[in-house]
Parts: structure tokens; sequence; C-alpha cells
């Protein structure tokens, strides 16, 4: 038998990520089986939990929209091979600089604070992408390291402002800071906890699904992902497409940002993102990178962490979920590296 | 059956699916002796010295190590039997020192104290004074000159016991004064009877180092010859072969103005001067053919026309003079580009056709406008290229590296001469096609001369170039040797300009 890299390199068929999200609940499955709970019941209460009630699913689709942000931009570094898994950093800066605006321009009118808090958002994540896209083109530093190193920066950059100059004086020493004012917060759909940010990631998802299909820009980026010495070949500037890349890929998490505190918080406080830019990584891939693939997908890891809590009910952690985001993230790593193989038998 | 030979292989064969890289091969080496072993780019050198070293296994045939019949089936094999190759391309970490290199696969001790690290390093550095092969032996591979490198590579053959020791185009990654070293130290190992093997494409240093030379070309072995009873001549006739009588099709008119002139062009890649003072021209209505060994310079003369890379000197492209390299003035300018390897730098193989023929003219109001892509517009447009092309693909949208190598450079020259260049600047355009599709990219090169366009064609097939060229450049070591009308040429001549010597 002997195993050997497929000379053709063709992508993984489109079942090997059904597999892989497949295998990821087998797997989960077995270890629910060693706590002796039924992994059927808990699966079927997931299910319920996230997309059989109306709370569930407005639940689901709260989650799905910052997922959706970030997932749309690691997806467009990710087509030009930048591998930028900062989207956590850039969602919390753009949740800081969104706060911003309520905090130093607080009397703004209703028409201009929402905008100018998502201006603010777009900036401050563009601008931490900017930190990752730089050194890497200026002096050839591995992306990986610096946007994950600068997911920390902003984590502590977070921590300080709620613990120190922005903590609200009336909250009870809660690290967060005062509630926004109506005219700060996204409108809400009728009585649920859903917002308007939903409005905002499916206009993002539908603009870059037409700018990378449709237009120079878009085919440039093609290009290059394809293969970066025929983009060089043509004379497209690889550096200059980082840049912006980058600067597009951080805004939009720092968009998604904006939306957090002003759609559901209300505010800005400690542990504002319980890791939506890490998930975001594998809900592009799960969709690989397509973006109408990353609503569905996004809003298929939104029901896993909405899902993950109704299952504390029968005595299951809601950890549970990450567990599966992380089993799916092997088994399609996994595959996709499979995929490449092929197996003969001599 | 008295005399012992060092290697001795007999009938050996090696099929690499259909392409056969070693035809019947008989090859021997004295013991203690040097031998070159020659041969144009794809003669079959390399394959050789990878059975012997355990690299490949031969599909038919025989090797044997002084008279043994010896079976290497792993490089650890060829280890133990007393046999080391130095690869062009060394097989060192660069982060670790040179004796830890040495030592590396090394199976015991499994503790390796400092104390056996220094006795190792004496041992090391004792060797490698004994052959005149000085290096740090404490120091990171990364900062050791390539020189040193080598010799780090030398010394681990030789340090597992090695016998035989075989140096792939030993001299090409180095400059003459190493070269020069690293010949004193072939000699001494001939002195202490170790066997030398090594393949080059320099005349000259063969015949001032080698005792005996072989010759191969095209898989087959064709001669050993003794180098006190033959001369550069000789072996460069047999290196390219004699002349096959080719009908040549005529330049339809006479060369007119000149289109391109180089003057004086220097460009300098890892610090090596890859292009060294190169002038050439060329005329409208012409083929001018670039023959040279490769790594003389071919593959930067190519970029710099393309604008991948800077340069000193001057260029002129149609009387204007370039200032610096961009890529998208030589697109502009008219230069097309087939590169040399097209699937690494011409066509993007997980895309399709469409997307493929408009990397070099999707800028163009007639593909785009306001930005976005004419989408509908574009996807007839390929449909009447790859027509009029004849390229063969499933459909539109099928990933181009499904094609066969023919149709993808079918698909390449759609593009590249869709755009009406004025001088298309063509690498080994026929590197792997079949006579058929190699017979349609001459054709279209002389399309394109007899539309009164020009054709830069850089190719190391000598065949190719005196069928079409209507001049030939040499280029060896960065320098035009001169250049050759097409009356005046013959493989034996341009062999021998090929080879460094005028």
């Amino acid at each position: 038998m002997r195993i050997e890299l497929d000379p053709t390199g063709t992508d993984a068929p489109w079942w090997v990520t059904v597999l892989a999200v497949v295998l990821a609940f087998a797997l989960v499955g077995l270890l629910i089986l060693l706590t002796g709970k039924d992994p059927g019941a808990v699966y079927a209460k997931m299910v319920v939990g996230a997309f059989g009630t109306s709370f569930g699913l407005t639940e689901t689709l709260v989650k799905a929209i910052p997922l959706m942000l970030c997932g749309l931009g690691v997806s467009l570094a990710y087509r030009i091979q930048v591998w930028n898994i900062g989207a956590e950093g850039q969602f919390l800066v753009g949740a800081i600089a969104a706060t911003a605006v309520t905090i130093y321009l607080p009397g703004l009118p209703g028409w201009l604070a929402l905008p100018t808090m998502v201006a603010a958002g777009l900036a401050a994540g563009g601008v931490w992408g900017l930190f990752t896209a730089l050194p890497k083109v200026l002096f050839n530093v591995n992306e990986l390291i610096i946007s994950l190193m600068l997911n920390y920066v902003a984590i502590l950059g977070l921590n300080y402002v709620v613990f120190g100059p922005w903590r609200d004086p009336k909250g009870m020493n809660f690290p967060g800071t005062p509630p926004f004012t109506d005219a700060q917060s996204l409108p809400l759909f009728g009585d649920t906890r859903l917002h308007f940010g939903l409005i905002l990631a499916l206009v993002a998802v539908v603009l870059v699904a037409v700018f990378v299909r449709s237009t120079r820009w878009g085919y440039e980026l093609r290009l290059i992902g394809a293969n970066p010495e025929a983009a060089r070949h043509a004379g497209i500037n690889l550096n200059r497409h980082i840049v912006t890349v980058m600067l597009l890929s951080g805004g939009l998490a720092g968009v998604a940002g904006m939306a957090e505190v002003s759609g559901v918080a209300h505010k800005l406080m400690y542990g504002i993102s319980p890791g939506y830019g890490y998930t975001a990584i594998i809900v592009a891939w799960i969709a690989r990178l397509n973006p109408w693939g990353i609503v569905v997908s996004s809003v298929l890891f939104g029901g896993l962490i909405a899902g993950g809590y109704s299952v504390q009910s029968m005595g299951l952690p809601s950890s549970i979920s990450s567990l599966l985001q992380g089993a799916v993230l092997f088994f399609l790593i996994a595959g996709s590296i499979l995929g490449k193989v092929r197996v003969r038998w001599t | 059956m008295d005399e012992i030979l060092a290697v001795d292989l007999r009938q050996i064969t090696k099929q690499f699916g259909t392409v056969l890289a070693n035809d019947k091969v008989d090859f021997t080496v004295r013991p203690g002796e040097i031998h070159a072993l020659l041969g144009e780019n794809g003669a079959g050198k390399s394959t050789v010295m990878c059975m012997l070293s355990g690299v490949y296994r031969p599909t038919s045939g025989e090797i044997r190590l002084n008279n043994q019949v010896a079976r290497i089936h792993s490089p650890k094999d060829a280890v133990h039997l007393g046999v080391g190759m130095v690869f062009q391309n060394f097989r060192l970490v660069p982060t670790l020192t040179a004796a830890e290199n040495i030592v590396l696969g090394e199976s015991r001790p499994i503790w390796r104290t400092r104390r056996w690290m220094e006795t190792k390093t004496a041992e090391i550095e004792a060797l490698a004074e004994r052959f005149g092969l000085g290096f740090p032996a404490g120091r990171p591979v990364w900062q050791l000159s390539v020189g040193e490198q080598q010799r780090v590579e030398i010394v681990k053959t030789l340090y597992r016991g090695a016998n035989l020791i075989i140096l792939d185009e030993p001299t090409s990654v180095l400059t003459p004064g190493e070269a020069e070293q690293l010949f004193a130290t072939l000699n001494q190992l001939r002195s202490e009877r170790k066997t030398v093997i090594l393949t080059t494409h320099k005349l000259k240093e063969v015949m001032a180092i080698a005792d005996r030379i072989s010759v191969m070309r095209k898989g087959r072995m064709l001669a050993t010859l003794d180098r006190k009873a033959t001369d550069e001549r000789e072996v460069a006739r047999l290196m390219v072969g004699e002349d096959r009588l080719e009908l040549r099709p005529r330049r339809a008119s006479p060369p007119g103005e000149i289109v391109l002139k180089m003057d004086d062009v220097a460009v300098v890649n890892h610090g090596r001067r890859a292009l060294d003072g190169f002038s050439m021209s060329v005329r409208e209505g012409e083929i001018v053919g670039v023959a040279g060994v490769a790594g003389n310079g071919q593959k930067e003369l190519a970029e710099v026309l393309a604008g991948l890379r800077t340069w000193t000197g001057e260029i002129t492209f149609r009387s204007l003079r370039w200032k610096d390299a961009s890529v998208r003035q030589s697109i502009e300018a008219g230069i097309g580009h087939v590169p040399e390897n097209r699937m690494k730098s011409g066509l993007a193989g997980s895309l399709g056709a469409v997307d493929n023929l408009l990397s070099k003219s999707y800028r163009k109001p007639e593909r785009s406008q306001w930005g976005f892509l004419r989408t509908a517009g574009n996807r007839l447009w390929s449909q009447g290229l790859v027509a009029q092309f004849d390229v063969k693909t499933a459909h539109l949208d099928a990933p181009v590296h499904q094609m066969s190598g023919g149709n993808q450079q079918k698909l390449l020259f759609a593009r590249e001469i869709h755009h009406k260049p004025h001088l298309m600047v063509a690498v080994h355009p026929t590197q792997g096609l079949d006579v058929g599709a190699t017979d349609g990219v001459h054709n279209l090169l002389m399309g394109l001369r007899d539309e009164g366009k020009s054709v830069l064609l850089i190719s190391e097939d000598l065949d190719e170039l005196l069928l079409l060229s209507d001049r030939i450049v040499v280029i060896f070591g960065g320098k035009s040797m001169g250049e050759v009308a097409r009356e005046d040429a013959n493989r034996e001549r341009l062999g021998l300009m090929m080879a460094g010597v005028s």
C-alpha cells in the first residue's frame, strides 16, 4: 500500500465537509455517552433549543450575526492565503471604538450616533487588520503570529477600559461601561433580542458576494488565491492587495464588535466576546470561503452555541458546543488534507 | 574479469511512466579515478546518479559495485555500500551546526553529551583538514557560505565512510575561487584512492580535472573517453549530437526596424550576477534564439523583459527607453511572455479557462467597465479563443490543471497572442509537449514572425533553435558569447559556445 499526494491537487469534494460535521457529532456523542447521558436525547434537546422555539431561533440568529461578519472578514483574507486569525482582536477593538463614541460624544443625535459608531468600529477593526498587514508586507513577518498576538493586546485594552477609566460608577463594581442610550442602540425586531445587526451582516454578505464574483478586484483576489506567481506575472501587486484585504477583513470584524455592544449588550463589558473571532475561522472554512455559505454556517454555529446553553438543564456543561466546534474543525482540516492524498494498493 | 571496477552498470533502464529516462545504460568507473558524466539537460545523468545513491531503483538492469552485485533500495543501502552523494541543492538543516548536520542520522549513542559532541567535532575537523576542506564545524549552517556548505556535504559523505563520492553539478553554485579549491580537494580524494563521479556542463573544468569522460544524450550512454585522448571539440560534438537535416522554413521578408535593444544589462540574483553586461537586439519580423545551458541567465533575461526583475543598464523597446521594471508596463508595451513553467507562473491551475485567459487583458475596457468584469461578454470571448486555438477542455469552467500539457500551452499562447504582442518572449515553449503539440507551438511562433512581430525564443533544445531561429545568441555566465546567423549555425559551434569556449 502506498500513500501519495494527488498530483492534480484537487480540492476535497463537498461531501467531505458534511462528513466532517457528522464525524464531529459522532465523536462528541461518544464523549456524551461516557458521562452516562443519551447522545440522541442531548442532540435533540440542542436542536430544539437552537431552532425549535422562537426564543431559541432568535438567540441562534443573535449569535450568528458576529459569526457572519467575522467569518466574512477572515474569508476575504483566506482567499488570498493570508491567514488572519485575529478576528477576535479586530472584533474587540471595533467594540471598544464604538463605545468610545458613546463615551466621548454622548450627545450625538439618533440619526448620527449609530452611523458614527459603525464607522468607528469599521475603522478600528481595519486599523487592527493593518497592524497585521503592514509588518507582513514590509518585513515579511508571519501574519499568523502577529494577528494572534494582537488578539491579546485587544483583550488587555478592553480590560483596561472596563476596569479603569470607562467603568460605570453606578455599576456596583461590575467591569462595564454605563449602558448605552436608545439612540446608541441598534433597533430590535419586535420584542425579541434580535437586532438590526442582522441587516448589516446580510448587506455585507451581498456586497462581498457581488464584489468577489464580478469585479476586477475580486478577479485579482481569485488569481492571487489560485496562484500568486501567475498573479505577479499578470502585473498584480500582491502587497497592495494584502493591505486592502486586511483592512476590510479587520473592518468587518470591527463592525461585528460594534453590533454586539450596540445591539446585544448595550454596553461594553468584560468578556464581551465568547470567542466569536475564533469560531468565525471555522465558520469561514466550513463554508469554503463562499459568502452565501457563510450565512448557512454562521447560523449553524449560532445554533450550536444557543443549543449548548439549552443542554445545561440536562446537567451537561454548555461547553459541549465548544467541544463540537473543535471537533468539526479537526475533521474539516483532516478532510482537506486527506482529500489531497490518495491510497494505492500495489 | 580481472579488473576491479568501482562502479559497473549493466543495461540499466529506468522508466518514469511513459518516459524513458535511461535506456540500457552501460557505465563503468575505475577505482580511484575522477570520472565526469556529461550531457545536456534531460540527458539522464541525474537519473543514473540517483540510482547509484538509492533515490530511485532501476526498472531493469544490474548495478555492480567493486565487482559485486549491489542491491541499492534506499539511500541507507547506498551509504552502507560506501556511496555518498552531494546533491546540487544541499541536504542540510540550516539551524543545526555543521558538525551536528554530519552526525545527523547516526543511531548511537542515545544520550549525546557535550563531551561526545566535542569528540565528534574534533574527529570531523581532522577529517576535513586531511582533505583540505576547512569550515567552521561549530557554526550553524545558515551562516556558512555556499562553498563551505558544499564542503560540509563532502565531509558528510567521507564521515559515513564513502569510497565513491558523487557530485551533481558541484561548480554551478561556486565562485571561480571556490571551484579551484574544490578541484584541489578532488585531487586529494583521488590520491587517497577515493572514486569520484561528477556531472557538469563546463567543458573546461572537465578537461582540467577528469581522468575519463562519459557522455550521455537522450537517455543513452554514447561513449566513454580518456581525457588524454580527446579534446573539447569531440566531447562537445558528442554531447549535442550531429546536425539533423531539417527543412528550415524561410523567413517571409527581411527583418525591419530594431524593436528591442539591450545594452550592458546586469541583474543580481541572490548576490550572484545572473546577467552580467548582456547586450543584444531584436528586429521586427525575426525569431532570435537564445541558446545556453540552464542557469546561465536565461531565466533572468526573460524576467527582465516581462518586467518582473530590476536591472541596471539600458533597455529600449520600440524607441522607448525603460526606466524601471513593471509588469504592467511590459504588458501594455506589447511584450508577450510564455514563462518557463506554465503551471507555476503562467496559469492558475484551479481556475477555469475564462479566468486564465483574462489575466493579461482584464483591465482593458472590452473586458471590464467601472471596475466590474463584463462576465457574459468575457465568456463569449473565451469561447471564441478556445475554439480559435483549438484548446480541448471539458468546459470553460473546468480547472485548467485537468487539461493536457499541450492544451494548457495552447491556452497560454491564446492569451498571449490575443493581445497582439510586438515581441513574444517564449521560454522552453515546447518542454514536455508531444510532437503534435510541439509543431503547433512552432507554427504559432512562425506565424507571429510572418506577421512582422518579433520572437525571442529561449530554449535548451538546439534542434528547436536551429529549426526556428533567424539568429542565435549564445548566453554563458550571464554574458553574450556572440551570435550566429542561421546560415552559419550548427550544433558543434553552438555546443562549444554554450560550454564557454568561443
